[in-house]
């Protein structure tokens, strides 16, 4: 066998090699690539208090109420199953916050049972369309998750 | 046939070759880039459903960050190329390769930190894409330095290509790091990519810039190659003549 030739197996068996690393790593990402707390866990007492976490979920309709006086926020997030967290916040909210959309807020949950955040997050989905375009999308290629809205 | 491809595999004969290129290259970059920056911050809707005028970041964004991960397949392309054939013009173009995808990986970031902040409401977030963006941008420089840190160039390109490959895992993480059953269960900022959900006007924009970031890469990496080329061959007898 020529050099040239073994040269030619040795970097394919790398190829192979970082193609199955890769596949690995894929496969690990596809769970939480670090712990992010829904509402339900919330609720059923599986969430440490008083250390910081992050709690994801969409933001209810109608449940986000600005203070009169002071920065400080105050909304409800709702999981897939329904269940609801108060947040409390007095950092200012993204852009892109909105009720009915997703949210992913970083903070303490104290022992009444509402998570104060010292930081909350905005998730925008992969649309780029004006508003009455998006409308016409959606309805054609994703159909209502049930329990989501 | 083949006997006319392998001519430019030589430094001396492809010296002279970029050199015709380059102009080429920069007129395609200046004209597509022009076009689509053009076309995407005149000619696309002001306002989204969500997203206000500071979606328009998203042409550079897109742009860089495909180049990013696509200069790097390219980089470790030319190493593997130049380690099973010995072929020096090959580690040339990876090496002249790597600052280029170092520069489009750092694009991504900045232009996604700029805009994270606005829409997310933070400049940085451990999540999957952008910690392994940020992985990817490490490795090019890696690359870069552990090239420079070895002074037998025939050396530097071998370590190096090797270097490259390993890190190669991390770009098919990048493209399908987003795919999370259900999104709002899991802590990814970044929405998954997806050209279904993107209007005509925004999506040509998007594209065609993408395409003149590839001709701007083109346009340097020959740049930089004939520099590299210069370099190695100081004390060869065709580049005295030059």
């Amino acid at each position: 066998m020529k050099a040239r030739q073994k040269r030619l197996i040795f970097v394919l068996l790398g190829v192979v090699a970082v193609i199955g690393a890769s596949f690995l790593i894929n496969k690990a990402m596809q769970g939480n690539f670090y712990k992010l707390y829904t509402p339900q866990e919330v609720l059923a007492g599986e969430v440490p208090t008083g250390q910081t976490i992050r709690i994801g979920g969409l933001v209810k309709e109608g449940s986000l109420k600005r203070s009169d006086t002071e920065l400080e926020a105050r909304f409800v997030v709702l999981d897939k199953h329904k269940n609801e967290v108060t947040i409390v916040t007095n950092k200012i909210l993204p852009d892109l916050f909105k009720e009915g959309k997703s949210q992913i807020a970083r903070g303490i949950l104290k022992a009444d049972g509402i998570f104060y955040a010292e930081e909350v997050l905005a998730k925008h989905d992969a649309n780029y369309m004006p508003e009455e375009m998006k409308d016409i999308v959606t309805e054609q290629h994703t159909p209502v998750k049930d329990g989501v809205k | 046939m083949s006997v006319s491809w392998f001519k430019y595999a030589a430094p001396m004969n492809f010296y002279p070759l970029a050199g015709k290129l380059i102009p080429l290259f920069w007129i395609l970059a200046i004209a597509l880039i022009g076009f689509g920056l053009y076309w995407g911050f005149f000619q696309t809707p002001d306002v989204l459903s969500d997203q206000k005028q500071y979606y328009r970041i998203i042409f550079v964004h897109v742009a860089a960050s495909w180049m990013g991960m696509w200069l790097y397949a390219m980089m470790v392309f030319w190493g593997l190329v130049g380690l099973v054939f010995n072929t020096r013009l090959s580690f040339m173009m990876a090496q002249a390769t790597s600052v280029t995808g170092a520069l489009m990986a750092f694009i991504a970031l900045a232009s996604g930190a700029v805009w994270g902040k606005v829409s997310w409401g933070t400049w940085w977030d451990w999540d999957p894409r952008l910690t392994m963006s940020l992985i990817l941008m490490f490795l090019y420089i890696g690359y870069i330095a552990l090239h420079s840190a070895i002074d037998n160039s025939r050396r530097a390109d071998k370590a190096s290509a090797v270097l490259s490959l390993v890190g190669l895992a991390i770009v098919p993480v990048i493209y399908y790091s987003v795919n999370c059953p259900n999104p709002n269960e899991c802590g990814s900022l970044h929405q998954e990519s997806s050209f279904k959900g993107v209007e005509s006007n925004i999506l040509l924009a998007m594209l065609v810039t993408a395409l003149g970031f590839w001709m701007y890469s083109f346009a340097t990496i020959l740049m930089r190659v004939r520099n590299i080329i210069l370099e190695r061959d100081m004390n060869t007898k065709w580049v005295s003549k030059l």
